[in-house]
């Protein structure tokens, strides 16, 4: 098992992995349904489903040509550390009785 | 280059199709037992989300009707609030491969749409509204509901950061 207990490291070992998958969007509601059912962490999950359908590494050589690669790189970055900003205020949010 | 894009992705998916069957036999012959439990639970899985996939192709045939890349550019132009509205409704209705909007996108950018609106817009895309059933079948409706909300306000915090940087860096 790759993850661990922390939150933050399980996050972002989790957007590690969903900004280098690809697909649509389904696969990783269903990859992350079942890794929640084997115990992995909700933080995890959700930083893994943010980053798939958010950080586009297998695109970025397309929006680069389109849009540049300066906006690529930026918005690709971004995307990565707002996958694990998401993730860590779904999960705060829900624990805290939203 | 999008439509050659197209042509390469149906050739994978037929790649990781066989390569899955390709699995399969390999089991079979090594592990029956191990075979027939994984096609139990596949076939259950299948059983499960095919109501699902109904539901979904309605939804996404809907949607594919109605949020063409017209509209999108139509209310790109808007302006203030409502700019970042339509933007935001407009990337969490808009359907198909991300490869078909890049050239909309890009045009939009000659046509003087900052850089920033254009990551919010991809950014909210990833809110899918016809896989809302699948979502909701793994996890509780709260958890969409927060999930969804603070995306759409991230999509608008990148959409203002990247202005920003960018805007910094000219």
């Amino acid at each position: 098992m790759i993850f661990s207990k922390n939150p933050l490291l399980d996050s972002l070992i989790g957007s590690a992995i969903g900004s280098v998958s690809t697909g649509p969007p389904i696969t990783s509601y269903i990859i992350g349904g079942e890794l929640l059912k084997e115990g992995v962490s909700l933080i995890a999950v959700t930083a893994f489903m943010v980053a798939w359908v958010t950080v586009g590494v297998i695109q970025f050589p397309f929006e680069s040509i389109m849009l540049t690669v300066k906006f690529a790189l930026i918005r690709n970055a971004t995307s990565f550390l707002f996958s694990i900003v998401v993730a860590i205020v779904t999960v705060l949010l829900l624990n805290n009785g939203w | 280059m999008a439509r050659h894009n197209r042509a390469k992705r149906r050739n994978i998916s037929w790649f990781f199709v066989a390569a899955v069957i390709f699995i399969y036999v390999v089991i079979a012959c090594v592990d029956l037992s191990l075979f027939s439990k994984s096609v139990v639970l596949f076939s259950n899985l299948i059983i499960k989300i095919i109501p699902i996939f109904i539901i979904i192709y309605v939804l996404m045939t809907v949607t594919h009707y109605f949020i063409t890349p017209d509209f999108v550019t139509k209310h790109f132009i808007e302006s203030g609030m409502r700019k970042w509205i339509f933007i935001i409704i407009g990337g969490i209705l808009s359907t198909g491969p991300i490869y078909m909007w890049y050239p909309l996108l890009a045009d939009l950018r000659k046509r003087g749409i900052q850089y920033g609106y254009i990551a919010t817009f991809l950014y909210s895309r990833a809110i899918k509204v016809p896989l809302l059933p699948v979502i909701l079948f793994y996890f509780s409706a709260k958890y969409v509901f927060v999930l969804t909300a603070t995306m759409i306000i991230m999509s608008v915090l990148q959409g203002i950061a990247i202005n920003k940087i960018l805007q910094f860096e000219q």
